[in-house]
């Protein structure tokens, strides 16, 4: 018991040294005093200042360099123009200030709205010219810091609200692509706002120049999936349906699916970065005022380049799926090339070929189309063209597969 | 012409600051401006002036180290800025502060993040210190209430101010303009004139403006120099009242006084 008390009081004891180190919890003038003694024992050339009562004014002392990079600034205590006589101006000497920035124009600024605070006058006057001048260029009431946003947690409302916010992005886009296939048909017939320049660059890029990607992909895949259907054809002797295993999945779902995803990460990610940007420029807008309507001039374009595309893409990469799955039987089994083409054909009925058609050509259609309605939906900055094309991206991408999904039930109901 | 009346007697015995002899700057094979030489005192303003399209902001481009030139030497002080390698170039560099033409604040970042950004990369400052100059930065130019705000909810001339207040963000002692004044009203204009003319007095800094702005030249720049698109190069020195009083130069003149030109079309009053 008695040890207890002996800690009780030393921690006690500590608190009160603790407190009577730290002026802004004493009187004001005592808290003057004793900042005076801790000022005055800086280094030669810092930043120092000194409070000092006088007969009909409290004069402040400036010495020493005040530089803000040497962050060696002191700070001005809010209470320490407490004991200041109402109606008695605060001056300034500075005749020992050296150099200075912002720094001291930053400790006067506190100085000044702690007087504000305070009800006492301060005289910028006796400040050097050129200080004063400054301090008069800033406003007197600090502003509010803004409040963090309130954060809730809901999360019907959260559920509720990205549905609606989904089936409007739905309509939207579907809007967007009315408009964009009016437009379309208006440039059949000569009235269009399509520029024939930015379709062929457009077809370029979603094209010929996607060629090279697209066959390593598709070679690869069509490899893989030799690798894999031989191990287990081959303990039943029916190498040679690798053959047929190949080409009705590059047929049936993977060369679509593949290509779809390279063209979303691919074209849609820069379609999305394209039209952000140009939102940021304003050039959107430019056009808009115009009226030069941005669905046929923009959107249009991309749309059908890539749904024009996409299907002899797909086409191209089932060549080259096949041939990627020859190659892999061709070396590791017994097949003979003649052998393998002839189930290749064997395999494919020609309506496999419609099938994966029609689903190319729509997921050509849904990139295109939700990548530019992403762009144009970006905000303004730097950071938001980024963020565009990376939803773009993984929209695209997970959107794919899921009509891919839908793809598959209806070929499952209506038997192809 | 007469050589006399194209060049400001000088009275002016402070120290230099800045010295750039026999600049040449061009695109390729493209010459920009041949054989610019000037001095910028410590503590002066000074302009340079000329049409649009004379390489105004080419110059300024060199002096602020995004575009070497293909001859001459450009001293600060006696750092000879092009000769250095990379780090004496960043060394040279921190001294500057520039404000660019359309503010170039970086756009994923608030107001203030965009003035305190170089504060952290540079200085060992704590964190309320750094948020206490910002605020004060900010303050001077009349930004405070938009330090939480992005540039793009910014007006143009809310940019060009808070580009200032960025451009302050070191306390630089070398600060370069590039049109400080396009696009703001005559009030902020003058508003942003007195604050240029407080911080050259207040800290002692040394200003290059690249503008058109006549009225806010006359009031604030005490030298400069004219350069012409078609010579070329440097055609005239002196402070633009001085230019506009005296000088003999046809170009020069009609510049001055906003007139057109009587025989060559084009006069840059753009």
């Amino acid at each position: 018991m008695p040890a207890m008390r002996m800690r009780d009081a030393v921690m006690q004891d500590g608190r009160g040294l603790f407190c009577a180190c730290r002026p802004r919890n004493r009187a004001g003038k005592v808290a003057a005093l004793r900042l005076e003694r801790l000022v005055n024992t800086s280094v030669n050339g810092a930043p120092q200042w000194h409070l000092q009562p006088e007969a009909n004014r409290t004069l402040v002392t400036l010495s020493g360099d005040w530089i803000a990079q040497e962050g060696r600034t002191p700070a001005f205590p809010t209470d320490a123009l407490k004991d200041v006589p109402h109606g008695e101006p605060v001056e300034f000497s500075t005749d020992q200030l050296g150099k200075w920035d912002t720094s001291l124009i930053s400790f006067l600024w506190e100085l000044k709205r702690s007087a504000r605070e305070a009800h006492v006058n301060v005289d910028t006057n006796t400040l050097p010219e050129s200080a004063h001048k400054l301090l008069d260029l800033l406003p007197e009431i600090p502003p509010e810091p803004t409040p963090p946003p309130p954060h809730h947690f809901a999360p019907v409302a959260a559920v509720g609200q990205f549905t609606l916010d989904t089936l409007n992005e739905v309509g939207c886009v579907s809007e967007m692509g009315t408009a964009a296939a009016k437009g379309g048909l208006a440039s059949l017939v000569g009235r269009g706002m399509m520029r024939t320049v930015d379709l062929m660059s457009d077809l370029n890029a979603a094209g010929p120049a996607a060629l090279l990607i697209v066959g390593v992909v598709n070679f690869l895949v069509g490899a893989i999936l030799a690798f894999v259907g031989s191990v287990e054809l081959h303990k039943f002797a029916a190498d040679i349906y690798v053959a047929s295993l190949v080409a009705i999945a590059m047929v049936r779902e993977m060369s679509a699916v593949m290509t779809a995803i390279i063209m979303a990460g691919r074209t849609g990610g820069a379609y999305a970065a394209r039209i952000s940007t140009m939102q940021a420029n304003e050039e959107i807008d430019a056009l808009q005022v115009f009226g030069i309507p941005v669905s046929s001039y923009l959107i249009l374009p991309s749309v059908l380049a890539l749904a024009f595309t996409m299907p002899l893409l797909y086409l191209y990469g089932c060549l080259i799926g096949m041939l990627g799955g020859f190659f892999v039987s061709y070396i590791m089994l017994d097949v003979s090339p003649l052998g393998y083409f002839h189930e290749t054909i064997q395999a494919l009925p020609l309506d496999q070929f419609t099938f994966g058609f029609i689903k190319s050509f729509v997921f050509g259609t849904f990139v295109g189309l939700t990548s530019c309605r992403i762009g144009l939906k970006a905000g303004r900055s730097a950071a938001d063209v980024g963020i565009a094309a990376t939803k773009a991206v993984v929209v695209g991408i997970v959107g794919v597969i899921a009509l891919d999904a839908i793809f598959a039930v209806i070929a499952n109901v209506i038997g192809i | 012409m007469n050589e006399t009346n194209t060049q400001m007697p000088s009275t002016d015995d402070r120290p230099v600051m800045i010295s750039v002899d026999d600049v040449t700057l061009a695109f390729g094979s493209k010459v920009i401006q041949h054989d610019v030489s000037f001095r910028v005192k410590r503590g002066s303003i000074f302009a340079v002036m000329g049409g649009s399209g004379c390489g105004k902001s080419t110059l300024l481009k060199s002096m602020i180290g995004l575009l070497r030139p293909t001859h001459g030497t450009y001293l600060v002080e006696k750092d000879n800025y092009w000769a250095g390698d990379d780090a004496s170039r960043v060394r040279i560099g921190r001294r500057f502060g520039v404000l660019f033409q359309s503010g170039a604040l970086w756009s994923s970042m608030t107001v203030g993040e965009n003035v305190a950004l170089p504060m952290q990369m540079f200085t060992k400052l704590e964190p309320d210190v750094i948020r206490q100059l910002v605020e004060l930065k900010l303050g001077l130019v009349g930004m405070l209430h938009a330090i939480d705000q992005y540039p793009s909810e910014l007006s143009g001339g809310m940019r060009k101010r808070a580009g200032l207040a960025r451009a302050m963000s070191l306390d630089p002692d070398i600060l370069f303009f590039d049109e400080p004044s396009a696009g703001l009203d005559p009030i902020t204009s003058a508003r942003l004139d007195e604050l240029i003319l407080n911080l050259r007095d207040g800290l002692g800094a040394t200003i290059i403006i690249v503008s058109h702005e006549l009225s806010s030249l006359f009031h604030i720049a005490d030298d400069g120099i004219f350069l012409d698109a078609e010579q070329k190069t440097a055609i005239a020195h002196g402070s633009p009242t001085w230019l506009r009083d005296h000088c003999t130069d046809p170009m020069v003149h009609a510049f001055m006084h906003r007139e057109q030109l009587d025989s060559s079309g084009s006069a840059g009053n753009g």
